[in-house]
């Protein structure tokens, strides 16, 4: 559990929201290279699932390469003391998943929802703590909702039995300030840890990392060389560097961390995390991450511009998980395309 | 013959249900029942002179006597505590919660195939929503190896019972779309979506074509179930015409060269929740369906 040694808990997503960035085609291989080189630097959790979490797998993400259980399977024998993490999102996978994973050595699951929908998460948070897991509430979407909102979604998970609470930038959206005034609330109202999970469509991803510490954040999600959906995660390596000029103790080897992104997780990214003009306009019209390759592709097979794919789901406020809508939305502008060049 | 029928679950569903029964001559609404006398559902059956106690299942069984089918609109845990009494008291069970006691029902694929059921279940409203089109594509390809829906609702419209259910949804669903839609493989996604104004119900549908499939076939088939399902949920459309997609795609029933997507929407007749909520119309119509279904086959089969 947490080392009080720290100032804040680093949990690292590379094998689970990194998953989108590269269509979900991690292989073994990669799996025990990223968890060797994260254990090694010392990172004491390490989340690793389809990028939708268990059950992720289908048409609608994008369909695993490797089982997710066999991935899994590997990291928990390469994780040495670091604690193996899954997300699981209710109404894509089951409360059973977390049965099989637990079994494979898995010690925390966060269980994640939209923003308004905690209660959603009852059993799935019930079943992680009879399985004596660490469970987590994920709030994604969290510039969606006001930080009263947000404070009365995260009670409802803290009466479920949760271990601590996370609010996600899902869509990098959040500017500082939106970031301070959710963690403060929260930090205030519960009884348990308060984590941030910041994305970088707006390069804000560090600084809002830092932010939320400074607020009370105890938790802080990164990803190694900021792979994930979007314009990327938090840089680990960049968080744990800036955390080290701060003064703030996270446990971490910084160096370590940059050898990780360098060596093992860059050379495998199909392209590296830059904000373009895609990913910019995912954190400003503040539409999910994991859309961005998934839009691109529709737009390649509709001939239909990316950026109005990714304006119009912002404008039809789409939530996590509802990617078919990508190509609803597509039809319908390559509809109105095609009628406006008659 | 009319069926003498009581409505068990005084929520959402139920009550939508209650004002279509209402409309029917084949199903005389005896009684709405709950478990919470301050509900709105049971002050609506009052104000509409039905019956309305709050006993629960237990008060269905004291009166079974006058009673020949009963609707379960709880939820699947107390479906499954409840199903077997029904039974024993010869009371015909239509459960429209997830619980799947008894075999599964999506009318325009197997409504006649199982009238004399003692419990029939109406899978979900997902299910209702998406089977027809999973059926629709299998029967003019020589196989359905991986098939999968993804079903979105306002959050308005998803109940207490909807939320604390959500793994019993996408287990039946998905098992539905393989026992019934005929797919070999399944899966089944939900999602909650709090926009305002509330959005209307959307369910997609994505099917694995193997190779050497008539891709015309299968547009036409998709088109022939809309409005054959349409018929009985008048809000039931395409949002977007069907289409083929190239792959390859690994589906988890084998590598496939081409996807159909059906994009779907359901419009609410507003019976009780606004429009938007056509989650439960297609629930409760096709309840509806079965249950006058059933009473037709008694009124021409003597007993």
């Amino acid at each position: 559990m947490t080392n009080s040694s720290v100032d804040y808990r680093l949990i690292d997503s590379t094998l689970r929201d990194g998953s989108h960035a590269i269509s979900h085609q991690y292989d073994e291989d990669d799996v025990i290279a990223i968890v060797r080189g994260l254990s090694t630097a010392g990172v004491q959790v390490i989340e690793i699932a389809h990028g939708d979490g268990l059950g992720g797998s289908s048409f609608n993400y994008g369909f695993s390469k490797v089982d997710e259980k066999e991935l899994i399977a590997r990291a928990c024998q390469e994780a040495g003391d670091s604690t193996i993490a899954c997300l699981l999102l209710p109404g894509v996978g089951l409360a059973d998943d977390l049965k099989d994973v637990k079994e494979l050595g898995v010690g925390m699951a966060r269980i994640a929802t939209h923003c308004t929908e905690a209660d959603i998460s009852e059993q799935h948070i019930q079943m992680a703590k009879k399985l004596d897991m660490e469970a987590i509430g994920f709030l994604m979407m969290a510039h969606m909702n006001s930080p009263e909102g947000l404070v009365e979604q995260a009670l409802l998970m803290q009466s479920y039995g949760a271990d601590a609470i996370y609010i996600a930038d899902s869509a990098g959206a959040m500017t500082t300030e939106d970031v301070q005034r959710r963690v403060s609330a929260l930090v205030k109202a519960l009884d348990i840890p308060l984590g941030v999970h910041a994305h970088n469509n707006l390069a804000m991803a560090v600084s809002n990392s830092i932010a939320a510490y400074q607020e009370g954040a105890a938790n802080l999600d990164g990803t190694s060389a900021g792979l994930g959906a979007g314009a990327g995660n938090c840089p680990t390596e960049i968080l744990a560097a800036v955390s080290n000029k701060y003064g703030i103790e996270t446990g971490v080897d910084a160096l370590k961390l940059m050898d990780v992104a360098e060596e093992v997780v860059r050379p495998i990214m199909p392209r590296q995390q830059v904000i373009d003009r895609a990913g910019l306009i995912l954190g400003y019209a503040g539409v999910y991450g994991s859309f961005l390759l998934h839009s691109q592709k529709a737009a390649e097979r509709y001939d239909v511009p990316q950026a109005e794919i990714l304006m119009e789901l912002g404008r039809r406020q789409v939530v996590g998980g509802q990617e078919d809508m990508i190509i609803d939305v597509a039809l319908e502008l390559a509809r109105k395309h095609a009628e406006a060049n008659e | 013959m009319t069926l003498r029928c009581a409505i068990v679950g005084s929520g959402n569903i139920g009550t939508d249900l209650m004002y279509k029964m209402l409309r029917s001559n084949m199903l005389e609404l005896i009684a709405l029942v709950g478990i919470d006398p301050e509900s709105d559902g049971l002050a609506r059956a009052k104000d509409n002179g039905i019956e309305a106690p709050h006993s629960g299942p237990q008060w269905v069984i004291d009166n079974a006597a006058d009673i020949d089918m009963v609707f379960d609109a709880t939820s699947a845990y107390v479906h499954m505590r409840h199903h077997a009494d029904y039974a024993s008291a010869g009371i015909t069970a239509i459960d429209l919660t997830p619980a799947a006691r008894g075999p599964k029902v999506i009318p325009p694929v197997n409504l006649y195939e199982h009238l004399d059921a003692p419990n029939i279940n109406m899978v979900t409203c997902g299910g209702q929503a998406t089977t027809p089109m999973v059926y629709a594509i299998r029967r003019v390809i020589k196989s359905l190896p991986y098939a999968e829906m993804v079903s979105t609702v306002a959050s308005r419209s998803a109940g207490p019972g909807t939320r604390q259910n959500i793994d019993e949804f996408t287990k039946t669903t998905s098992t539905a779309l393989r026992e019934i839609g005929g797919a070999t493989k399944s899966k089944a996604i939900i999602i909650l979506n709090p926009a305002e104004p509330p959005i209307l119900m959307r369910n997609t549908v994505f099917a694995g074509l193997p190779e050497g499939s008539d891709h015309q076939a299968v547009l036409d088939s998709v088109h022939e179930m809309v409005d054959e399902v349409a018929r009985y949920v008048p809000g039931y459309r395409l949002k977007n015409p069907p289409v083929v997609e190239t792959g390859p795609f690994f589906t988890p029933g084998g590598e496939v060269p081409h996807r159909a997507v059906v994009l779907l929407e359901v419009e609410g007749a507003g019976d009780y929740l606004p429009t938007y909520a056509g989650n439960l119309d297609i629930m409760t119509a096709a309840a509806m369906r079965v249950g006058e279904a059933i009473a037709t086959a008694k009124s021409t089969v003597p007993a």
